[in-house]
């Protein structure tokens, strides 16, 4: 599948939960509840997913071709064979990407007009 | 975890099947971390809120899904579309329409309070449907005196008075009631109060009015409770107003007084004229207040011996009473509903299921790609509940213009509205429908082709359309052929029936002829000088119109009054050996006959002379002759009835009194002089005959003018053509023919679709060996033999238990067909015949297609 730039802008902007599943598989692949894990963890705790909000999440991202399953698994003693992982696809990164550049601007809109953001 | 797993079941399957494992071990994580009874309790009620709603949004995106496809494929095919639509609505239409009928008829409660209670207390021992009788003042105090199994009882009788309030004088209905009887239907008077049971004794001149003519005679002006008006020229005192949906005991009472004292307290126990109407003591059910009724009636028979004959009581719900006609009509109506509703189900069917068909590869496909068969299943079920709930939307705006015509089935004996509304239970009853439409007959072949996808069906060329798919479309038109021949049969033998009944000569020539009444307030008119006098003003001045050929009073119009039945005694006979006889009566100004246009046989008319100075006259009609007098010079004759010796002077010809139905009794006519004053209005003219060229817009104010200048405060009412009145008749039964034939149209037509429909698919789907026959040599005519034989055999298969069906719902309805057999042959031949037309109908577009099949291009195809 090739994605164009529209495709990419048309997905802008991303839900809060499909920002964070992308950011949480950017590294590792992961399965369901390491990405809950994941995605608490770079929150500080800010955000807990709920299993419907996940899943839902994930039936969303691989139609919209984000995210794919993966077929490589880690050692088999650590795993529980039927738990699925899941990958970020290079369209799924020029998402994040965007969506990230999207909120960077966004922060820089807000620095010009004076507003006092502390230290980020 | 078990209670984890029940929920993830409001997901839709395919998000069950794909992440229901997974969500299950996320739980189980998540419920590792917490520990301590409140912050697990917390995580439960979370995780149901948080479930819930995320399962909601699951099946919603769903939807939308399959609204958008739905859409998009009903734009892609509108022939599919209109007509699944239109069917459905057919079918939605016509039940719903036939239930608000029925419904209101049969099972909503009448609008009294705790109706159930409500009973009518009649003599008569055949239950409510058996021959009954009104009570007489004195047999209704003997049982109001000794009946325990009612907590009230009161009585009244129906009559007509002439109102004078402000505005022109009016003939309104009025029931003569007891103080006891409206607080028995529970329903208080909007304005006012009821009348008191001193007042009832006193015999107190006052008037409870209804809601209607408290608007359209009073311009529902509040003050009226106190003020007076003129009711036959009594001032009478309005004491209250009651609700505007109010009817007791018909819908057209306008006027509630109280019976008088003289009245009230008559002894004679033969002048039966009350109606009882009692409610139940609560525990009390209808059996048992009929059991202790007919010991008080074995009673008063001991009391009162009235020789050998027998006085039982009936005791009957209020809903229970009407006629069995009325029950039959109504029923009727809602077979022939149901006819049409499954065929119009089946038709449906079919067209899904053939487009199940044509769509199959469109589903391999989809469910080679990982759909689930449940995916598909639901929606085919998005697709058929919608065009069910558009088709249900027609139906019920189709049924909401047919209620005019249908509320004509409305007996009149009942007293709520003369229409049905639709309402909440009408449009449950619709919505209910529709989804059973859409479900059982979208839904079944969808899972039935999806649960068969095999793959090998991709393999190109793949053509089997499968056996067991065409043996049930196959079943599907037999049913449909079948539901319309039953259709056909019912609405031609009902036709017939009526044709029949209109077909009858009355007697009497009812064309152009105006009718209309001028009812006689007593006792300003007690005198009959005073009476015959206003008829022949009236009448001078009506024949002096232009273009009125012959005018005359009468006591009561044929058909609409069928009453007044006396027994008859000849002189020349007086054994009273044998019950005698009883023949109609009416009282006649001279003149009558020419204007009713009833011919005289034999001697004169009434006339002028004949008043009370002469001996009584008497005109009859040949059936009394015939009766009494076979073969003899009846003219001269003499014969007692109405307690007077009366001479024969003229014979003219019978007319049906009872309506072309029933049987009518011997017709005597006696002259409007010779009545003694103040009778009952049984026995002076009000009705007024006037045969003209003119148009009703002409001579109605005319005639309006004149009896204002007799008699300033004479109202006139019932103004109807004479024709019309003979029509009423047999209105009802016009409207079912007229719904009747509309259903069997629409079936019939339905059911043609539906042969056309298979037989269509079926050339399509066998167009290869078509091509291959043809190939080796087959002619043209065999392929032709072959298609038509198919379709005929289907067409056979519905026809005969159609007719077989037909003739069983003729006998249950035989008291609906006037004589006309339920077996009658023409209607069965033309049923049959029209079958036949309709399967060529259906055959012949196929038939062409497989005839103009190019075995080249067939076999190309394959390739």
């Amino acid at each position: 599948m090739s994605h164009s730039s529209e495709d990419v802008d048309a997905l802008l902007p991303l839900p809060a939960a499909t920002f964070h599943i992308l950011l949480a598989v950017t590294q590792d692949d992961r399965h369901g509840y390491a990405i809950i894990q994941e995605v608490e963890k770079l929150t500080s705790g800010e955000l807990r997913l709920s299993a419907g909000t996940l899943y839902r999440s994930i039936q969303r991202m691989l139609e919209q071709g984000l995210i794919r399953e993966t077929r490589e698994r880690p050692a088999p003693e650590l795993d529980d064979e039927r738990r699925r992982y899941y990958r970020i696809t290079p369209f799924g990164a020029a998402v994040a990407r965007a969506e990230a550049r999207r909120m960077l601007d966004l922060v820089r809109i807000a620095r010009a007009q004076g507003l006092n953001l502390g230290k980020i | 975890m078990r209670f984890h797993s029940l929920l993830l079941r409001l997901y839709p399957k395919s998000f069950q099947n794909e992440y229901g494992h997974e969500m299950r071990s996320v739980f189980k994580a998540g419920r590792r971390e917490v520990s301590g009874v409140l912050p697990v309790l917390l995580f439960y009620l979370e995780s149901i809120a948080e479930l819930v709603q995320s399962a909601a949004s699951a099946h919603r995106d769903i939807l939308q899904q399959d609204l958008r496809s739905s859409f998009r494929l009903f734009y892609r095919s509108p022939a599919f579309t209109i007509t699944a639509i239109v069917v459905t609505a057919l079918g939605i239409g016509a039940n719903t329409a036939a239930f608000s009928i029925v419904d209101f008829v049969f099972i909503r409660q009448l609008p009294y309070a705790d109706a159930d209670h409500i009973v009518k207390l009649m003599q008569g021992t055949g239950g409510a449907m058996g021959a009954t009788n009104q009570t007489a003042p004195a047999l209704y105090r003997d049982w109001k005196a000794t009946a325990s199994s009612f907590s009230a009882m009161g009585a009244y009788y129906g009559s007509s008075v002439n109102l004078l309030g402000k505005g022109d004088p009016q003939r309104v209905d009025r029931a003569a009631v007891t103080a006891s009887l409206l607080p028995i239907l529970g329903v208080q008077p909007a304005r006012g109060r009821f009348f008191s049971e001193t007042e009832e004794r006193t015999g107190a001149r006052e008037v409870i009015i209804s809601y209607g003519l408290w608007q359209s005679q009073f311009g529902s002006d509040e003050e009226v409770v106190g003020r007076s008006m003129l009711l036959d020229g009594n001032p009478t005192v309005v004491v209250g107003i009651m609700p505007p949906d109010f009817h007791f005991p018909s819908r057209e009472t306008a006027v509630w007084t109280l019976i008088p004292p003289e009245e009230s307290n008559d002894a004679d126990r033969t002048n039966t004229y009350w109606v009882a109407l009692g409610r139940l003591r609560t525990g009390t059910t209808v059996e048992q207040a009929n059991a202790e009724m007919n010991v008080i009636a074995g009673h008063l028979d001991e009391q009162y011996p009235k020789g050998d004959v027998k006085s039982g009581v009936v005791v009957f719900r209020l809903r229970d009473e009407f006629s069995t006609q009325s029950r039959l009509l109504l029923f009727a109506l809602s077979g022939a509903a149901v006819c049409v509703l499954l065929i119009a189900c089946a038709n449906l069917a079919n067209l899904l299921l053939a487009r199940a068909l044509t769509r199959q590869r469109e589903l391999l496909v989809r469910s080679a790609l990982g759909a689930g068969r449940e995916r598909l299943v639901r929606q085919s079920m998005t697709e058929s509940l919608l065009l069910a709930i558009f088709g249900g939307a027609f139906g019920i705006a189709l049924a909401y213009a047919a209620l005019p015509l249908l509320s004509r089935l409305v007996p009149n004996s009942l007293p709520i509205a003369q229409s049905p509304t639709i309402d909440f239970r009408v449009v449950l009853f619709a919505i209910a429908l529709t989804a059973l439409t859409g479900i059982g007959f979208g839904v079944l072949p969808a899972w039935r082709s999806a649960s068969k996808l095999d793959l090998s069906g991709l393999r190109e060329g793949a053509r089997s359309g499968g056996g067991r798919r065409e043996r049930a479309r196959s079943i599907l038109v037999v049913v449909e052929v079948m539901a319309s021949v039953v259709l056909l049969i019912s609405s031609g033998l009902l036709m017939r029936a009526l044709l029949k009944l209109q077909d009858v000569d009355p007697g009497f020539k009812a064309e152009s002829v105006l009718t209309l009444r001028t009812a006689l307030p007593l006792p300003k008119y007690d005198s009959t000088a005073l009476r015959v006098r206003f008829y022949r003003d009236v009448l001078t001045e009506i024949r002096a119109i232009p273009g009125v050929s012959s005018a005359a009073y009468i006591t009561g119009l044929p058909m609409s009054m069928t009453g007044g039945i006396w027994p008859v005694v000849p002189q020349d006979q007086p054994s009273a050996s044998v019950r005698p006889s009883g023949a109609s009566s009416r009282y006649v100004t001279p003149g009558f006959f020419a204007a009713f246009g009833i011919p005289v046989k034999l001697g004169r008319d009434i006339s002028d002379d004949d008043d009370m100075s002469k001996p009584y006259v008497a005109v009859v009609s040949e059936s009394f002759v015939k009766k009494f007098w076979p073969n003899q010079n009846p003219l001269g004759k003499n014969f007692k009835f109405l307690n007077v010796n009366r001479t024969v002077i003229g014979v003219v010809g019978d007319i049906r009194v009872r309506g072309p139905e029933r049987t009518s009794e011997p017709q005597v006519y006696q002259s409007d002089q010779q009545v003694r004053n103040a009778q009952s209005s049984f026995f002076y003219p009000k009705d007024l005959v006037i045969r003209s060229t003119l148009s009703t817009a002409t001579l109605v104010p005319a005639v309006r003018r004149i009896v204002q200048r007799i008699d300033p405060q004479q109202p006139i009412s019932n103004v109807k053509m004479l024709s019309d009145v003979v029509g009423d008749v047999t209105a009802a039964r016009a409207v079912q023919v007229r719904v009747l034939s509309a259903f069997a149209a629409i079936a019939f037509l339905l059911a043609a679709f539906g042969i056309h429909g298979l037989l269509a698919f079926s050339v399509s789907q066998r167009q290869r060996e078509i091509g291959v026959r043809l190939a080796l040599g087959a002619q043209r005519g065999e392929i032709v033999r072959m298609i038509v034989r198919r379709g005929a055999v289907l067409a056979l298969a519905g026809v005969i238990p159609g007719i077989v069906i037909a003739y069983a719902a003729g006998r249950a309805m035989q008291s609906l067909l006037a004589g006309i057999n339920p077996a009658d042959a023409r209607t069965f031949a033309a049923a049959a015949l029209l079958c036949g037309v309709m399967t060529i109908l259906g055959s012949v577009v196929p038939t062409m297609r497989a005839v103009r099949v190019d075995p080249a291009t067939a076999f190309r195809a394959e390739v």
